[in-house]
């Protein structure tokens, strides 16, 4: 056989191993419920929830807890399934977390406790600003 | 009102699409004329047109950037990016802050290189040049921001338009003609000088990617299938090396500028940018072999079409907004996903269906191919070159991946990798070491004729890195195997072609580029290996309390709290907190805070005290100076071993108009490591602080006292005539206490105000000394024991939340960077000089 089919075959062997392993390590969008039930089944695997914080009909957010050194923080995230899940995050609280619109937690349960390891905000962009301040030039 | 700009810029970004259509559709008539007056013709036509559209572009441009300049904040573009404060060099930054400016300035590098190419290339002028104003007119589509009547199909986004019609504010029902008095301003993220050259370098190095491009599919058309390597050749190690530059430019500023911890994070924006240029690279190497024989054409055929059409996929990942989810960056969203799609489509199945019909006629060697030819070694690097990039590609396109599925009426919920740089890191890392083992060796085989007997040629530099290697592990304490596998690669990659730079430099200079460009990759591995694999958290701590038991006790924790003027012990280092501070705007440096009072302007502030930094006195007192109020610097000063090793200045900006809260850090460089630092979380100013419970005390002039553990003396009680803010009569009676308090590192003084009104009213004005967290009030005064009543209270200090962390070696990264862009400005004047012959 020719070096180069061999070559080739390597090569294809190579290609088909990194879309195996990407398939391994990507993580999947899953609501709370799919998470715990994954975590039930030993799969220790970080998956993303999407959600939104809870907030109380004059829209602030509830469920807020800051440690009392400041460096954790947890909340309460409604997954699009509305239910609601208190998430434990190890790291202070981005400045601009009580903002976003959305958020993409990055983690895994713990016995019955969402512990993130990564959070992704969504904030509303600032081309979507639609005040102005209002005096206009003289 | 400023309209006839905004429709003048309008006018050109009409006239540039046609003028692109037109010289396309000119060049392609003086290709198939086979009469030569008519051919003439056609061909001035095209040239025309060309021109036309690189001024119509070049009046985008003047314009766009006229409208920002002059503030004309009547434009959308204009109010969104810009502001009247915003420093000279900056108005560049908002130019490409949209994309609308970012296509422009696209545009504007591949009208510049079309020109040259009319000027430079003869022979291959219609064939390349159909391929270019075609691309043009598709870049001219994306801004031209038209509604098709009827259709409601938009196509492009104008940069021209004016606010109101961009904005659904009430107050255009009112005052249609109402124009703001200041813009939005720009990204603080982006005010950075790197703002300033990255974007324009880096899209010079996308613009690059198509004339190589435009060669290929001129040879493919022409027949003139080897050909086209020898023009293509020059441009494409160019745009390697402008490119290259472009993405590392990228890597620094967010080192400098984002407070992620690094320079790169493998996120989705630059993936898109990596994998075409890991491709482009590979192209280089295998088109340098095409060009002496027919060993590999097809190959580069088809890697200069994926670059090409890697570029365009890139452009429609990070702007038609499906990478949503998956990254951190927000991108808008214009509406343009169609568009870009069809400009992905167009020029991929365009180019595809010319090498399928060409693909029987494209010649190709039919001889084995030996393992001690110099082909076998290109081939196998230019291999794990495609499959690297191809180890990126396939999880960045993930979301696309679930878009297509959903375009099918399934679903799929994957998601890109939990931890990217975890994931990344440890396919790359050994794709990297493939890459330096192969290219090290590949030099012998380039440069001799090898065989099996030759073979021990290669043992001196590899005894000479094995010895190197002992060194450097040894030195830098590096144990980790898969990190050792990495250094000793770099090494041997090194010194492989440190041996070959000596050899070709006493034989031909010209030749050195290939060598020279080497050794840097070989630095950057190790630099790479050393900054990133060895980076520590300096700030790393299991103190505390953690929120909750789930998270265990041994949980560590990144950042750490500072209370101003308490230093922490960490990682053999004592960091403190020593102040907040101001950017000055005429000198450089910095003022605390607690040294200034404001005043009616912003920009300009009064000092109470002399000014000082970093021991040089900057201003006096009652001096009134100008300073920068939208960020706040906190000084961290980090000591080892008792003296200081760094006093570092990281950044807050405060900024509700762009989300709020932005973070840079600041890093102290050394040769040998840099400290780096940024803050994570900052005291919010505007809550009411607790305040303990008042303690009074009785005390006489010159009586020493304590507040909060605080030495404190009542210097003097005087009477005062004025004081601010407060209108005095006659028979006032206003007596103001001087109290020095000894804090950490200095005295401050307190000056509670007791005021007598009517002579019946009392009044009393507390002072707090900021630093400390301690207010005192003058509460009483008795003139018969000559003793006064203070009440003082105490609140939480003043904290910050930070994280620092050390990169030693990063210069190594850095200095490869430099070596990396010299061997390829060695090598691209060299194959210009070969072009030119």
């Amino acid at each position: 056989m020719k070096r180069t089919y061999i070559l080739a075959i390597v090569v294809i062997a190579a290609a088909i191993g990194i879309i195996i392993a990407t398939a391994g390590d990507a993580s999947t969008y899953v609501n709370f419920d799919q998470a715990h039930q994954l975590a039930l089944e030993g799969k220790s695997t970080q998956i993303h929830v999407v959600g939104q914080l809870k907030k109380d009909t004059a829209g602030h957010v509830v469920g807020l807890q800051t440690s009392d050194d400041k460096l954790s923080f947890s909340f309460v995230l409604v997954d699009d399934n509305q239910k609601e899940q208190n998430v434990i995050y190890n790291e202070p609280m981005p400045p601009d977390f009580l903002k976003s619109e959305k958020v993409v937690v990055i983690g895994g349960y713990q016995n019955d406790q969402f512990i993130a390891h990564k959070i992704l905000l969504k904030c509303p962009s600032k081309y979507q600003n639609n005040t102005l301040t209002v005096n206009s030039k003289p | 009102m400023h309209y006839l700009i905004g429709n003048l810029g309008h006018l050109f970004v009409i006239v540039s699409l046609v003028a692109a259509l037109v010289s396309a559709f000119s060049y392609w008539k003086n290709f198939y004329s086979t009469n030569d007056l008519t051919k003439k013709s056609w061909l001035v036509n095209a040239r025309i047109a060309f021109y036309m559209h690189g001024l119509a572009v070049l009046g985008i441009v003047s314009v766009l950037f006229t409208i920002i300049y002059r503030h004309y904040f009547e434009y959308h573009y204009a109010y969104s990016h810009s502001s009247l404060h915003l420093p000279g060099q900056y108005m560049v930054s908002c130019f490409w802050e949209g994309q609308e400016g970012s296509f422009l300035l696209w545009m504007f590098w591949q009208a510049v290189l079309g020109i040259i190419l009319i000027h430079t290339q003869r022979n291959w002028e219609a064939p390349v040049m159909v391929v270019f104003a075609l691309v043009q007119a598709f870049l001219a589509s994306m801004i031209l921001g038209i509604v098709i009547p009827g259709l409601d199909f938009k196509i492009g986004s104008s940069p021209f338009i004016l606010l109101r019609e961009a904005m659904n504010d009430p107050i255009f029902k009112t005052n249609p003609d109402f124009i703001p008095a200041d813009g939005h301003g720009l990204n603080p993220l982006l005010q950075n000088y790197w703002m300033v050259i990255h974007p324009p370098t880096l899209f010079l190095g996308f613009a690059l990617t198509l004339p190589p491009f435009a060669f290929c599919i001129a040879g493919l058309w022409l027949k003139k299938y080897s050909e086209w390597i020898k023009p293509a050749l020059p441009w494409t190690l160019v745009g390697g090396a402008i490119l290259g530059l472009g993405i590392l430019m990228g890597g620094y500023w967010a080192y400098e500028t984002l407070s992620f911890g690094g320079y790169w994070n493998w996120d989705p924006v630059e993936n898109a940018v990596y994998v075409p240029w890991i491709v482009l690279i590979a192209a280089i190497h295998v088109m340098m072999l095409t060009k002496t024989n027919s060993k590999g054409l097809k190959t580069s055929i088809i890697l200069v079409i994926v670059v090409f059409v890697l570029i365009l996929y890139s452009t429609f990942l990070t702007r038609s907004g499906i990478l949503g989810d998956a990254s951190v960056h927000s991108f808008t969203d214009l509406g343009l996903s169609g568009q870009l799609l069809l400009y992905l489509i167009f020029f991929t199945a365009m180019a595809l269906a010319l090498l399928a019909k060409r693909w029987k006629e494209i010649p190709s060697d039919p001889n084995e191919i030996s393992v001690y030819s110099r082909e076998f070694w290109i081939f196998l690097g230019a291999t794990i070159l495609c499959l690297m990039g191809f180890q990126v590609l396939l999880p960045t396109s993930i979301p696309v991946y679930n878009k297509i599925v959903e375009v099918f009426g399934g679903h799929s919920n994957l998601a890109p990798p939990a931890n990217q740089v975890e994931f990344y890191s440890k396919f790359q890392l050994w794709f990297a070491v493939g890459i330096a083992l192969v290219s090290a060796t590949a030099q012998f085989f380039w440069w001799n004729r090898m065989s099996k007997e030759k073979l021990k040629s290669l043992l001196a530099p590899l005894l000479i890195s094995l010895i190197l290697f002992a060194v450097v592990i040894s030195v830098a304490k590096v144990y980790q195997p898969t990190y050792l596998i990495l250094t000793l690669s770099g090494i041997y990659l090194i010194v492989s072609n440190i041996k070959f730079l000596s050899s070709v430099l006493k034989l031909n200079p010209t030749l050195s580029g290939g060598a020279i460009a080497h050794i840097g990759v070989g630095l950057m591995l190790i630099g790479l290996m050393f900054s990133s694999g060895y980076s520590s958290v300096v700030s790393l701590n299991n103190n505390g309390i953690p929120i909750s038991k789930e998270m265990g006790t041994e949980f560590n924790r990144d950042n750490l709290l500072l209370f101003i003027n308490e230093p922490k012990t960490m990682a053999g280092y004592d960091i403190e907190y020593r102040s907040e501070n101001l950017e000055l705007r005429n000198k450089k440096g910095y003022v605390r805070k607690n040294d200034i009072e404001p005043t009616n302007d912003p920009f300009r502030v009064v000092a109470n005290k002399d000014i000082l930094y970093q021991g040089k006195k900057m201003y006096s007192a009652k001096d009134t100076f100008e300073i920068y109020p939208e960020n706040t610097f906190y000084e961290i000063e980090m000591r080892k071993n008792g003296k200081i090793a760094a006093t570092l200045y990281p950044r807050i900006q405060i900024n509700p108009q762009m989300g709020g809260f932005l973070a840079s850090p600041d890093i102290k460089r050394n040769l040998d490591r840099d400290i780096y630092t940024h803050v994570s979380l900052t005291l919010n100013r505007e809550e009411e602080p607790t305040w303990s419970k008042p303690e009074e005390v009785n005390v006489k002039i010159g009586q020493r006292f304590f507040i909060n553990d605080y030495v404190a003396v009542l210097e003097e009680v005087n009477r005062v005539e004025k004081i601010e803010g407060v209108e005095l009569t006659d028979g006032d009676i206003a007596v103001k206490a001087r109290i020095r308090v000894e804090g950490e590192h200095e005295p401050f003084y307190a000056e509670p105000v007791f005021l007598i009104h009517n002579n019946s009213e009392v009044g009393r004005i507390p002072d707090e000394i900021n630093d400390l967290g301690v207010r005192i009030l003058l509460a009483n005064i008795h003139p018969q024991t000559a003793e006064f009543t203070l009440i003082c209270d105490a609140r939480q200090k003043d904290w910050v939340v930070i994280k620092a962390l050390e990169k030693p070696y990063i210069n190594v990264l850095w200095l490869g960077t430099g070596v990396l862009m010299i061997g390829f400005g060695v090598a691209a004047a060299r194959r210009i000089q070969e072009f030119r012959k």
